[in-house]
Order: structure tokens, then C-alpha cells, then sequence
């Protein structure tokens, strides 16, 4: 077990509307700790000293709720690719190394304080659409309606989203496209889900532009910053999904007024 | 025309009409790049090629308003885009670390810009004769022979060409993935197909003005 020093230097910001700014901590960690581990130390001695901890979202600590999120030395979940904060481990450091942690970025998603930001633009994307609308009464049976492997793989694939906002981190657009699209390809593929085909990324989609988030220009950024290795493909089918419905759907996109 | 206006108000939409704006000046290109060259074959051949399209009268004007209708288009998706994107990220990051975007997908918008000061110029050079040093019109050939001895000049087409090469590779890549053309089977074809014809249409462009600045030309 090797110890190691470090210099953090952490995005500090008391409230939503309070200017923020960076302040460096020394931290010691051994190559052990998850991320998370090595920042709860911090807290002890900032609390010791009587100063206010760092504030971070986090929860089940095994990479499958979205809450933990920092952006590490520039990319949303570190450097290591294909893991979310509680799963990087200091190994992935050097003794002597200065990292500096910041909040997500973007203006749909405001910081509430330090490195926790409001990240329910996402939820109201999920609400606007990513569901499908059963009518109650007796379970259906197992395996009644027939999946060919490859559609329910690739709606699995896609359903791994566990909508932490870390794409919207990555991309220099702040585009939620990768977010969306895998919730709207993971539904498009089912059985279940084409009753709503159209309407779902209809709704998606508007609820994605009124929330503010940018356009995508292709430069995979997310994919590269997903825990959950999301592909970009999905970003093309939901182009395609998008561009189908609105062309063919009976009753019309539904649009707000007032967009470009 | 409502589901027009519905497409044209979603951020997809406007990539979609971006896509297909640009596809259609990259068809404008490939014709404009497989007659310049003519002026290495014989620049008589360029002249008659010239008299050629001259010979279409009202119906080149018309085919010249259809090219400034999508390349206006492409231009006002681009900014449109682009103002949502800025003001979707107001505050950056300290730390900036990319991990896989290229430096084409980096530079389309200011390359983009860089493009459309060119065309200007490029027009006032060739097409009106403004900024050539010794223009005769009809004589396409000799113009751009002896617009293309001007160093500063052969060097700006020669520096232009290369950023229209990077903003036609990453576009013609990313035409696919606007207009859902994905699938893992094809997705390596996409990139190929993206950088033969970048090879080829920037490369028959830029071939000109550096064989002009090699002192090659006829």
C-alpha cells in the first residue's frame, strides 16, 4: 500500500447565486481509495478545523445510481473511461499530482452548491416521454411477445444509461443528445414501445431543446466520457426516429412557440 | 410546410438542414474541383467549359440562386447552432482535457467562417475580376494562371483549401450521423467514403495553387 500526497483544487461555491471560486487542499490517499474515500477524508479534517465541507453527490457507490458526478482534471468521471467517480480509484493517480475537481457545466444544469448541481433538467426529459403506458390487470406472460436477440441487446445497451448528465459534461456543446437518444432508442426498439413510437421522441426531443441544452457536432466526447460506454449510435437513430415522426406522425410535432 | 417549420425549430432539425445544405454544395464542389483541373489539360479547355456553362443562361442564374439558398441555409443553421451551444455552456472549465474530438470537429465553426471570406474573395477575383491584377473576361484559363502568380494570393487559396479539407471531412462524416446512417457494419465505409472525397476534392483544389506557388502551371 503506497501513500501518496496530493493538492486538490475544488470549485468552491456556497449557493446557487454565490460567486464561486477555486481553493486548493492538500489530501493524502493511498492507491486503495475510491475517489469518493479520498474526498470523505478531506471533509473529516475540513470539519475538524471548522470549516464547512466539500458538498458532492453521491449515493450507492457502486456505479449504478448517477448521482456521483465531478468533472477530474477536465473529464467528467476521470480519466479512466467506462467508470463513474465512485469507481475510480486513486491508483489512477500519481503521488504528487494536482487534480482539480469542478462541478458539470452547463446552463441547464445549475450549481446548488460546490460540486452539486440541479441535474432534474433530465428528469423532466424522462417525463415528457421515456415511459410506455400499459393498462393494468394480470402480468402477461414470460416471453409472450417474441424479441428478436439482437433488438433486445442493443435496447439493454442502451438502457445501461443510468442518466448521471456526464455526457452533457463532456460535450463542448453541452448537448444532451446522448442522454436522450438512449432512453428514446432503448423504448423504440421494444415491442412495448411502439405504441408511442413517434409521439415519445416527439416529446423527448421538445422537452430536450426547452431545457436548453446545445446541438450535437459529432465530437463523440460523450461516448468517451459515458460510464456506460452509451454509444453515439444511438444519437443517429434518434435522428432518424425524430426526422421519421415529424414527417409522418398523424397529429404533428408537437412545438412551443416562440423557438427559433 | 408546418412539418418544415416543426423540424426547422428542433435542434435536430437544424442539423438535418444542415446536412442536407452541405451535401448538396459538396455535389457543387466535386463538379467545380473536376473543372478546375481542366487548366493542367489545356486552359482552353477551361475557357470552352466556361462558354459551355455561360450557353445555359437564365437557367445558370437559377442553378447559381439554388447554391446561395442552401449555402444561406447552411449558414444560418451554423449560427443558430452555434448561439444555442455558447449559451448552453455559459461558465467553462478550468481544466480542459479532450479525449477523442478531432481537430476538424474543433475548427468547423471558425473554419466555416474562414470559408465564407474566402468565397468573397474568391468570387471578386475570378467571377467579377475585381481583385485580379489583369482580368479578361472569358479567358478563365489565363486569369487563373496569372491571378495564381501572385505569391500572397496562391498561398491564401493554398491555406484555404486545406481548412475546407478538414471542414468537408468532418462533414461529410457527420452528414451520415444527422441523417441516422448508422450501423455497425457501414460505420468504417462512412469514414472512408468521408476521407476519399476530402483526398480528392481538396486535393484537386489545393493542387492548383501549389503548383502555382512550385511554379508549375503552364
Amino acid at each position: 500500500m503506497s501513500d501518496m500526497k496530493l493538492t486538490l483544487k475544488v470549485w468552491r461555491q456556497a449557493g446557487p447565486s454565490a460567486p464561486g471560486a477555486f481553493k486548493s487542499y492538500p489530501a493524502s490517499a493511498n492507491e486503495h481509495m475510491s475517489f469518493l474515500e479520498m474526498l470523505d477524508v478531506v471533509n473529516e479534517d475540513l470539519q475538524e478545523q471548522g470549516e464547512e465541507p466539500i458538498a458532492f453527490d453521491h449515493d450507492c457507490r457502486e456505479g449504478i445510481c448517477g448521482s456521483c458526478s465531478l468533472v477530474i482534471n477536465g473529464s467528467p468521471h476521470g480519466p479512466k473511461g467506462g467508470v463513474t467517480t465512485c469507481q475510480l480509484h486513486m491508483r489512477s493517480f500519481k503521488n504528487g499530482d494536482e487534480i482539480v475537481i469542478e462541478p458539470w457545466r452547463a446552463k441547464s444544469f445549475p450549481v446548488l452548491r460546490d460540486l452539486v448541481v440541479d441535474r432534474s433538467p433530465l428528469d423532466r426529459i424522462i417525463a415528457a416521454g421515456g415511459f410506455i403506458s400499459v393498462p393494468t390487470g394480470a402480468p402477461p406472460d414470460g416471453n409472450a411477445i417474441p424479441v428478436a436477440k439482437e433488438d433486445s441487446d442493443r435496447a439493454m445497451d442502451a438502457a445501461a444509461c443510468i442518466g448521471c448528465g456526464a455526457c452533457v459534461a463532456a460535450c463542448p456543446n453541452a448537448s444532451a443528445m446522448l442522454f436522450t437518444s438512449a432512453k428514446v432508442v432503448h423504448l423504440s426498439l421494444m415491442p412495448q414501445g411502439q405504441p408511442e413510437r413517434n409521439r415519445r421522441v416527439l416529446a423527448m426531443v421538445n422537452a430536450m431543446d426547452e431545457e436548453g441544452f446545445g446541438g450535437c457536432t459529432n465530437y463523440g466526447e460523450c461516448q468517451a466520457a459515458c460510464p456506460k460506454e452509451i454509444s453515439v449510435e444511438n444519437i443517429a437513430l434518434m435522428n432518424r426516429e425524430f426526422l421519421r415522426a415529424t414527417l409522418h406522425d398523424r397529429d404533428g410535432a408537437p412545438r412551443v412557440a416562440g423557438t427559433m | 410546410m408546418n412539418r418544415f417549420r416543426a423540424l426547422w425549430q428542433s435542434v435536430i432539425g437544424k442539423k438535418i438542414a444542415m446536412a442536407g445544405s452541405g451535401l448538396i454544395l459538396v455535389g457543387f464542389l466535386i463538379s467545380h474541383m473536376a473543372s478546375n483541373v481542366l487548366v493542367f489539360v489545356d486552359p482552353a479547355k477551361l475557357d470552352a467549359y466556361a462558354e459551355w456553362l455561360h450557353g445555359f443562361g437564365g437557367l445558370l442564374w437559377v442553378a447559381r440562386g439554388g447554391l446561395l439558398f442552401f449555402l444561406l441555409v447552411h449558414i444560418l443553421a451554423a449560427y443558430q447552432l452555434t448561439q444555442i451551444a455558447r449559451a448552453a455552456r455559459p461558465t467553462g472549465y478550468h481544466a480542459v482535457d479532450y479525449r477523442v474530438s478531432t481537430y476538424a470537429a474543433r475548427t468547423m465553426r471558425w473554419g466555416g467562417v474562414l470559408i465564407a471570406v474566402f468565397l468573397v474573395y474568391h468570387i471578386l477575383h475570378f467571377t467579377t475580376g475585381t481583385l485580379h491584377p489583369d482580368f479578361h473576361p472569358g479567358e478563365v484559363g489565363r486569369n487563373v494562371i496569372e491571378g495564381m502568380q501572385v505569391t500572397w494570393t496562391a498561398a491564401f487559396y493554398a491555406i484555404t483549401m486545406v481548412s475546407i479539407g478538414a471542414h468537408f471531412w468532418h462533414g461529410i462524416w457527420s452528414v451520415f450521423q444527422t441523417l441516422g446512417l448508422n450501423h455497425p457494419a457501414w460505420n468504417s465505409t462512412r469514414v472512408t467514403v468521408a476521407t476519399a472525397l476530402t483526398l480528392l476534392v481538396a486535393g484537386g483544389f489545393l493542387s492548383i495553387p501549389v503548383a502555382a506557388l512550385l511554379g508549375l502551371l503552364p
